[in-house]
């Protein structure tokens, strides 16, 4: 047993409960607090792994930036002072049925990649960088002008509400 | 450590040891820091506001902070009952924890390092701004509209803050070629006209930006929306108390000292002095080097907090809706200049100029400073009365 097999048991049980709080727990924003959880430990176990511009960007992206706005989003929007999801037993029955599908798929991906050697270090975030301005511009390119579309989008669906708002 | 440790111990086991020691340094750091600064704090505040500060616990009121420490572990552990009690309860480690781990990769001297990250300047920068996770959870758990108020503030403007304050990190980033922050502090070693800030105008310029930005970041005063007392009774914190608000506040000294040793890193050569033409640690063996260095770095670090305390007891809060004005429609512009201006400025001009602004721009920047303190010392303040003593 070595240290990082005892971490990674830790980390992977911390990362299943908390992903597991998320489905379960009715509040919107207790389920934003066990995804926060579930996050942060999937960067820990890429920093376990030696990728650490990977896990920084985790935080950075998911944690900082896209939960911000989860929760931002469920305190602007709830009704009364807490916001509680009622989910039928249909529901219930569909979501689990696609989480058996999408939980084998995955279990299918993950055997069929070959193993990698432990001992190769990870590239950094020069050769990242270089990749994506020589080799993998034209997606660089397409996800940037993407967020480019979305943030032209939301800046005009900002504005044309207020217009709206200023002629009544 | 964990090198000399291992000649003793298994590997995995020293690599536990020393990630256990590493960590109650750092939580001791923060807590004779937050312990210090808090102090600090009151003795500013009341030297601007003409007062004298805690005098009472202690010399010079040194022990005020350990006798508030006395009275928020006694106070009573209070939950609201229309709360959200599990949420109530973490936010404040949830902040604190975020803080605590920004120090993981910051570097207090060569070899004084939690861990020695490849990407550390952005690992800081990823960590800290997860701090708003426990202001924003604070806000809203406590089912209070002012707590409500000041948690949506704060995500506006942390989340706003944080691209001007990024991209002010990119522009040392862009000379220095690394994200790792011992490299970036090597890079500045020697005299001080080294130091990033003295690179070109254009870092020169992104230090004040950025210093202006992490202020904003740490929810301090001129920025301090999130608790506001004249306009939301305390923000956030309306509904805490004993050792849970404590820990808000362990959290926020600490993502200041976290902050300002981020800029003395990026633009102030770190834990050089600046007047010493080598790496102490190499010079005067490693330990006593790297106290030394440590100590500097400390030093440093204070005195931006100290400027940090000094810009919140001078000026008045901005309103919410200028908060976002300032950073979305001047910061943000702003420092995407300064980036495109850094990487024009060494690929395009000449090695003449680029070798001699260091000079002009550190000794500009030190007459400006002297010019400042005599002006200063000769015209003292007339001394003005409020009016009370006048007759009608």
């Amino acid at each position: 047993m070595t240290l990082e097999f005892v971490l990674f048991v830790i980390l992977a049980t911390v990362i299943v409960t908390s992903a597991l709080g998320v489905v379960l727990s009715a509040s919107i924003v207790r389920s934003a607090v066990f995804l926060l959880i579930t996050l942060i430990g999937i960067s820990f176990l890429y920093f376990l792994l030696g990728a650490e511009f990977l896990g920084a960007t985790q935080l950075i992206v998911y944690v900082g930036g896209t939960l911000v706005l989860l929760v931002f989003g469920g305190m602007l929007t709830s009704g009364g002072p807490f916001h509680y999801q009622s989910i039928r037993r249909s529901e219930w029955i569909i979501a689990s049925v696609v989480a058996v599908f999408i939980f084998f798929l995955l279990v299918q991906v993950s055997l069929s990649i070959p193993l990698v050697a432990n001992e190769r270090s990870m590239p950094g975030p020069g050769a990242l960088g270089l990749a994506f301005l020589t080799s993998h511009l034209l997606p660089f390119e397409i996800v940037s002008v993407h967020l480019l579309v979305v943030l032209i989008g939301a800046a005009y669906l900002a504005r044309a509400k207020k217009k709206t708002r200023s002629v009544l | 450590m964990n090198a000399t440790l291992e000649q003793y111990v298994s590997p995995s086991l020293a690599m536990v040891i020393a990630a256990v020691v590493a960590s109650l340094l750092i939580f001791s750091f923060i807590g004779v820091a937050a312990f210090l600064f808090i102090w600090g704090e009151r003795k500013v505040s009341g030297r601007i506001q003409d007062r004298l500060g805690p005098t009472r616990v202690g010399p010079f009121g040194l022990l005020q902070s350990l006798a508030d420490g006395i009275k928020l572990v006694m106070k009573e552990d209070f939950v609201p009952s229309g709360s959200d009690q599990f949420l109530f309860r973490i936010a404040p480690f949830v902040a604190f924890s975020a803080a605590f781990a920004g120090f993981i990769a910051l570097p207090f001297a060569e070899g004084l390092v939690a861990s020695q990250l490849s990407v550390g300047a952005f690992f800081v920068l990823a960590v800290l701004s997860s701090e708003v996770f426990g202001v924003m959870l604070a806000g809203y758990s406590s089912a209070n509209k002012w707590s409500l108020y000041g948690g949506v503030r704060e995500a506006a403007q942390v989340v706003s803050y944080e691209i001007p304050r990024s991209i002010c990190v990119l522009v040392p980033i862009c000379i220095a070629g690394t994200l790792n922050l011992n490299l970036i502090t090597r890079q500045q070693e020697g005299y001080f006209w080294n130091w990033y800030l003295f690179h070109d105008p254009f870092t020169f310029a992104a230090f004040f930006v950025f210093f202006i930005v992490a202020t904003a970041s740490c929810k301090r005063a001129p920025f301090d929306l999130a608790e506001a007392e004249s306009e939301l009774v305390a923000g956030f914190l309306t509904e805490y108390s004993g050792m849970r608000w404590s820990y808000f506040f362990l959290a926020e000294y600490a993502s200041m000292f976290a902050m300002s040793a981020l800029a003395s890193l990026l633009f102030l050569g770190g834990w050089h002095t600046g007047l010493l033409p080598f790496e102490p640690a190499d010079r005067f063996g490693s330990i006593l080097g790297n106290i030394f260095d440590a100590a500097i770095f400390i030093l440093k670090g204070s005195v931006l907090v100290v400027v940090m305390m000094w810009m919140r007891w001078s000026m008045p809060r901005l309103r919410i809706d200028q908060v976002m004005q300032t950073c979305l429609k001047y910061f943000l512009p702003i420092s995407c200049i300064l980036l495109i201006g850094v990487c024009v400025w060494q690929l395009t001009i000449p090695a003449v100029v680029t070798s001699t602004t260091p000079f002009v721009l550190a000794f500009g920047s030190f007459a400006g400073i002297l010019f400042a303190i005599l002006t200063g010392l000769r015209s003292r303040p007339t001394p003005q009365t409020s009016g009370a003593f006048e007759l009608p």
